[in-house]
This record gives structure tokens, C-alpha cells and sequence, in this order.
């Protein structure tokens, strides 16, 4: 028995609708699995997953919260991808935003400085980003060298600045020796949409990227530029669309914004700088992109998910001690999934019985 | 005399899980497939190589639990990006992003504990003579492995019929299946025999390396095999050289910091990553003549039966 794909005369638009909600399916099936082996109550476990947060308005708010970077992010990785250019660094760009915003802030603290700090700081955060992620752009137009792997180590040495930083400079003299700057001041910090709530001005930029993200690609011509030179690079050359500064472009444009959702994120929710402000959004946020099928509002429907399964992993460790580690799992199976299930736009799965066939020749 | 041989061993060691893990990359993408999983691959190996250690006491059976561990997640690799024809960056990336899940599932029980780490060789008389003893006679099989494992892979690729149709896959999978071989059955066991080498090079980090188990411990270090084989324009010999040196600067910048120079931890310990980023752009402009890379790297192949 053997499996054969075959290429469909054009890719089904059905399959391409349903294939996101296929890959859930069998996701949601293969953890049950899991939580069985783990010797957890699956039902119970799926319960604290994914319908427990979504019954109570703080957990919402904080679905909302985790969702803000996760939709900033995948947003410019989506349209780093959809031109073929591999970011794999938003998460060292999300740092590098996060540090270069904090720095306005430290600078600032306690010095009743007026209410351009908030603006300044997340100017600087996506200037920053942006910068970041020059770097393996311009390794690779220039040099050639893979931005797949120059991105990747980018995310170490960010990590490395961030940690050095809140251990020594930036340390909160206070702080009892714990690595991180001193709170933020109230002009330092993104307001709340809700008081007392957990919902803040983060979540508003978000949509507002993922409209200005749907205006790109849907409306401009620039748009589609990324995504013919994505797509079919020599008809794009034919075109004269310059790939090198294509590259250049989406590079900026997603480490922009992951640099800026760094600095919301720690001027947001988390309130100061400190190692660790990331569960790894800027990976997770890859998933998103792919979950979202590249697409602006497909990727505020997943981030909002992906934001689920945060909060979801952290009620079921709470609830029923399943650990953290469950939900890096499923989002791994999550974008397997995903990915299998594109196949089956462009290729029909056939099993072939080789031996049968040679039978029945003979006979 | 002493501080030399301490630095020519402990380069070693470091450098041994890089060797490993990018022999088996090399072989995987000299039959035409990116594996970018490398670093999720390792990570299980360490967790499941500790944990058979741990179990069992015998570093052996660690050592085979990191290969099988391996070799699982180069197969769903396998699946999805020869079997399905899925994207193979995207596909790398998944597995990385689930070996790190896995590895800390499996790995949260072990956390804590120690093993008797892996022995060094030791031949009286020979083990002996100053300075060269103990880095020739003095390793751990890990070390000898590695040495053999590469010389085992450069015979292959270079001095057999198998190792050219590996190759002649990786170069132009069209040709190759015209001339009748079965491409995707080849890659599959290039991707398998790299998924081996990843688990083996994670498993010799709490084996022989460290005796404990911390989530992460992998460090990138499979991300620095993939730049590796790049660095070594998909040869053997100069993979060598290449892992031996970014041993090197990972030992110097552990060095530098017993020594007192006066800079800060961190900015040390981000030079193998920005060696790494130099590494690339030196190599990549040199190279302006046209790639080495395998011709067919990456592409999906389906094949028109």
C-alpha cells in the first residue's frame, strides 16, 4: 500500500475555507490522546482548554491581552512570507522593541516628564524592530547569506542585550536584586480600556494593523507585488518587481511590528522590563500566520485562538496540573496539522494497492 | 602546559554535539532536504537520552533513546515534507517548535536529578604522555564516535554507488527518478539518518557533557549545526573544521569569563551566535561564483509515477 499525491487541475477554494478548521479537528482529537497517556481526564482537560476561558469576562480580557502581540507579529510575518522572505526572528525583534522602547522610559522615570513619552517610546520600539530585522535582510540581499539563519541567532543576542540590561544598568535599585527596571511611570504605560479590566490600547493598534495589513495586501499595488514575487519570482522579474527590495521592505515593515507589540507588551501587561516578558510569542506567532492561511483577518481568528490555548494551558495547570509544557505540544501538533491539511488544496491523497494492481495484470 | 590541554579537551566536548548534529544535517541535505528541525530533534534527544540514562544507569542505553527519539521526529519530518509535499521551511520549523514542547513534557520528571556522566578513555602509558594523552586517549566514546561517524560519511557520500545516487538525488531529483531510483524511499532514509545524528548530538549534551538535564540545554546548538554545514559548503572535511571552530569560540567565551576579562557575561556568551551571522556572510559572499549548495535543496519533489 503506498500514498500518492496527485495534483489537482487548480487548488480547491473549499478545502482551502475548511482545511484551518480540519487541522483543529484532528488536534483537538490527537490531544485527547495526549491527555489520556498523561492520565488526565480528557474531557475535563479539553473543558479547562477551551471552554472555561471563554465563561468569564477576565479571562476574555486576557484572551484579548495574549492575542495582541501574537496578531502584531504574525501580521508582519505573514507578509514577510507571502514574498517568500523567511523572518524567523520576530522574536528577537519583539526584544529588541521592547528594550529600545524601555530605554525611554528608565530615562524618564520619576522626572514628571510630559505625555510624549508613551508616543516616543513606541516610535522608537518599531524604529528599533525594524532595524533588528535589516540586519538578516541585508545579509541576504547583499551577501546571500540564509535570513533563516542569521534571523535565528539574532534572537540569542537580543535575549543576551535584554538580560544584561536588567542585571546591570537598568536595575531596579530597589529591586532587591531581582533582574528588572523599576515599574514604569503612568506616562510610560499604555492606558486601560476598561478600569480596573485588563484590556488596554494594544489590543485598538492591533486592528488597526490587521486593517491597514488588509488594505495592503487586498488594495494596493504594492500588495500585490509581495504576493506575485511570492508566488511566481521569474513572471515577478518579468514584471520588474525588485525581490531584493521586497525583501528589504517586509523584513522592516515585520520587524516594525513585532518591535512595536515588544514594547506594548512590557509598557502593557507586563509593566516593566525583565527577562522573560516572552512565552514565546514571536515563534508562536509563526503558527498564527500559517493557522490564518496568510491572511489578515484569518490571522486575528487564530491569534485570538492561539490566545486561548495560552490561557486555556494556564486554567488546565492550575485546575488539573497538566503542565505548561502541554500547550507548546499543541501548538507544535496544531501547526503540523495545518500544514498537512494545505497539502490537500493542491493534491489529491491516493492510496495505491501496488501489488493488487500486478494481480490482477496477470490474471 | 595544563591550561592548554584543558582547553584543547573542553573544545572538544563542546564541539563533538555540533559535529554530530551536522554530519546528519549534511547527509540530509546533500539528497536534496532542508531540515531546518534540527534543534527540535536535538532537544527530544536530550530529554529522552537522560531519561534512559537515568532509568537504566547505563549511558549506552541514554545514548540509543536519544537516536530512536531522533530518528520518531525525522520521521513525522518525513511524512509531512516528502509524503504530504508540504513546504519543508515550514515543516522544519514545526517540528523545532514541537520538540521544544516535547522535550519539556518528557524531560519535567528528570529535572534536578543527576547520572554518573559518560567515562573517558583511559590507557595506562599512552593516556599518560603530557599534553597530547589525554586529548588523543583521554575522550569519551562520544568524541571517537564523532571522528569515525564523520570518516564513515565522507567514504559514503565520495566512495560508493549508494552515496552518489544520494547525491545525484539531491542535485536533480528528475533525473534521478527517471533513471529509476526511488528519490522520496532514498531522502526518507537521509532524513532519518539526520534525524539519528540530531538525537545522538542532543543526548550527548546531559550524557557526557553536563550529568544533569535543564529544559533547553540544546541552546541553539542545532541552529548552529544547520549554519554549520552552509559554513562547510555541504562537505565533510571542512564541516570538521567548522565544528571544531565554533567549539572554540563557545570554550573561549567560558574562558574570557574565568579569566576576568572585563565584559559583561552576556556580550561573551552571544559570540557563537554572532560568529555564527558573520560566519554566513563571509562564506556567502565568497561564494559569488554561483552556490554549492545541492541543486534540488528544498524543493518538493512529487513524483508523476
Amino acid at each position: 500500500m503506498q500514498l500518492v499525491l496527485e495534483k489537482r487541475a487548480e487548488r480547491s477554494n473549499t478545502i482551502a475555507l475548511v482545511s484551518p478548521l480540519i487541522a483543529i479537528g484532528l488536534t483537538i482529537v490527537t490531544m485527547t490522546i495526549l491527555f489520556a497517556i498523561l492520565g488526565k481526564n480528557p474531557l475535563l482537560a479539553l473543558q479547562a482548554y477551551f471552554i472555561a476561558p471563554l465563561t468569564d469576562g477576565y479571562s476574555l480580557q486576557e484572551i484579548a491581552v495574549k492575542a495582541t502581540p501574537l496578531v502584531m507579529i504574525a501580521i508582519g510575518l505573514s507578509i514577510c512570507y507571502l514574498a517568500n522572505a523567511w523572518n524567523i526572528g520576530a522574536e528577537g525583534q519583539f526584544l529588541i522593541g521592547a528594550v529600545a522602547g524601555s530605554w525611554i522610559a528608565v530615562k524618564t522615570q520619576g522626572t514628571d516628564a510630559g505625555a510624549w513619552v508613551l508616543p516616543a517610546m513606541l516610535v522608537l520600539a518599531a524604529a528599533a524592530g525594524a532595524l533588528y530585522a535589516l540586519i538578516p535582510a541585508i545579509c541576504k540581499v547583499k551577501f546571500g547569506a540564509s535570513e533563516i539563519l542569521t534571523s535565528l541567532m539574532l534572537v540569542y543576542v537580543a535575549d543576551l542585550l535584554l538580560d544584561y540590561l536588567v542585571r546591570g544598568p537598568w536595575r531596579d535599585p530597589n529591586g532587591f536584586n531581582f533582574p528588572t527596571t523599576a515599574e514604569f511611570d503612568s506616562v510610560a504605560t499604555v492606558p486601560l480600556l476598561i478600569e480596573g479590566g485588563r484590556l488596554h490600547l494594544g489590543s485598538i493598534i492591533a486592528l488597526l494593523v490587521v486593517a491597514a495589513a488588509a488594505i495592503l495586501l487586498g488594495r494596493t499595488i504594492k500588495g500585490f507585488e509581495i504576493r506575485v514575487v511570492g508566488a511566481a519570482p521569474r513572471a515577478a522579474r518579468f514584471g520588474g518587481f525588485n525581490a531584493h527590495q521586497l525583501i528589504i521592505l517586509t523584513f522592516a515593515v515585520s520587524g516594525a511590528l513585532a518591535g512595536l507589540a515588544g514594547i506594548i507588551e512590557v509598557a502593557g501587561p507586563v509593566g516593566h522590563l525583565q527577562p522573560g516578558i516572552s512565552p514565546g510569542y514571536g515563534f508562536t506567532a509563526i503558527i498564527v500566520a500559517f493557522l490564518g492561511r496568510l491572511n489578515p483577518i484569518g490571522i486575528l481568528i487564530a491569534g485570538l485562538f492561539l490566545a486561548l490555548t495560552f490561557i486555556g494551558g494556564e486554567q488546565a495547570q492550575i485546575a488539573m496540573k497538566i503542565p505548561l509544557d502541554v500547550t507548546k505540544v499543541f501548538q507544535g501538533i496544531l501547526l503540523f496539522y495545518v500544514l498537512a491539511c494545505d497539502s490537500l488544496i493542491l493534491y489529491r491523497f491516493k492510496l495505491v494497492f501496488p501489488n493488487r494492481q500486478v494481480a490482477r495484470g496477470a490474471g | 602546559m595544563e591550561l592548554v590541554e584543558a582547553i584543547i579537551l573542553s573544545v572538544l566536548a563542546a564541539s563533538t554535539p555540533l559535529l554530530i548534529a551536522a554530519t546528519g544535517e549534511l547527509v540530509t541535505e546533500r539528497s536534496g532536504v532542508l531540515n531546518l528541525g534540527v534543534e527540535g530533534m536535538m532537544i527530544v534527544g536530550a530529554a529522552c537520552g537522560f531519561g534512559g540514562a537515568w532509568l537504566t544507569g547505563s549511558i549506552l542505553i541514554g545514548a540509543l533513546f536519544g537516536i530512536v527519539a531522533g530518528t520518531l521526529m525525522s520521521l513525522i519530518f518525513a511524512l509531512m515534507a516528502l509524503g504530504l509535499a508540504v513546504n519543508q521551511v515550514a515543516t522544519g520549523l514545526a517540528l523545532t517548535i514541537l520538540g521544544v514542547g516535547l522535550s519539556g513534557l518528557i524531560g519535567a520528571g528528570f529535572v534536578g536529578e543527576r547520572i554518573t556522566p559518560a567515562i573517558h578513555l583511559h590507557i595506562p602509558g599512552l593516556t599518560d604522555i603530557p599534553l597530547l594523552g589525554r586529548v588523543l586517549f583521554g575522550e569519551d566514546a562520544f568524541v571517537y564516535f564523532s571522528i569515525a561517524l564523520i570518516i564513515g560519511v565522507w567514504w559514503f557520500l565520495y566512495r560508493t554507488r549508494a552515496g552518489l545516487i544520494l547525491r545525484a538525488c539531491g542535485d536533480n531529483h528528475i533525473s534521478t527518478h527517471a533513471l529509476g531510483y526511488p528519490v522520496l524511499r532514498i531522502r526518507t532514509l537521509a532524513v532519518m539518518f539526520g534525524g539519528a545524528c540530531a538525537g545522538l548530538a542532543g543526548a550527548y549534551l546531559p550524557l557526557a557533557y553536563t550529568p544533569f538535564f535543564i529544559p533547553g540545554m540544546t541552546a541553539g546548538r542545532g541552529w548552529i549545526a544547520l549554519a554549520l554545514v552552509v559554513f562547510a559548503s555541504w562537505r565533510p572535511g571542512r564541516l570538521v573544521v567548522g565544528a571544531y571552530l565554533f567549539g572554540a569560540v563557545t570554550i573561549l567565551q567560558l574562558h574570557a569569563q574565568g579569566w576576568g576579562v572585563g565584559i559583561p557575561s552576556q556580550f561573551m556568551s552571544a559570540l557563537p551566535y554572532l560568529a555564527t551571522v558573520i560566519v554566513l556572510v563571509l562564506l556567502s559572499r565568497a561564494r559569488t561564483g554561483g552556490s554549492t549548495a545541492p541543486a534540488a535543496l528544498g524543493t518538493v519533489f512529487v513524483p508523476d509515477r
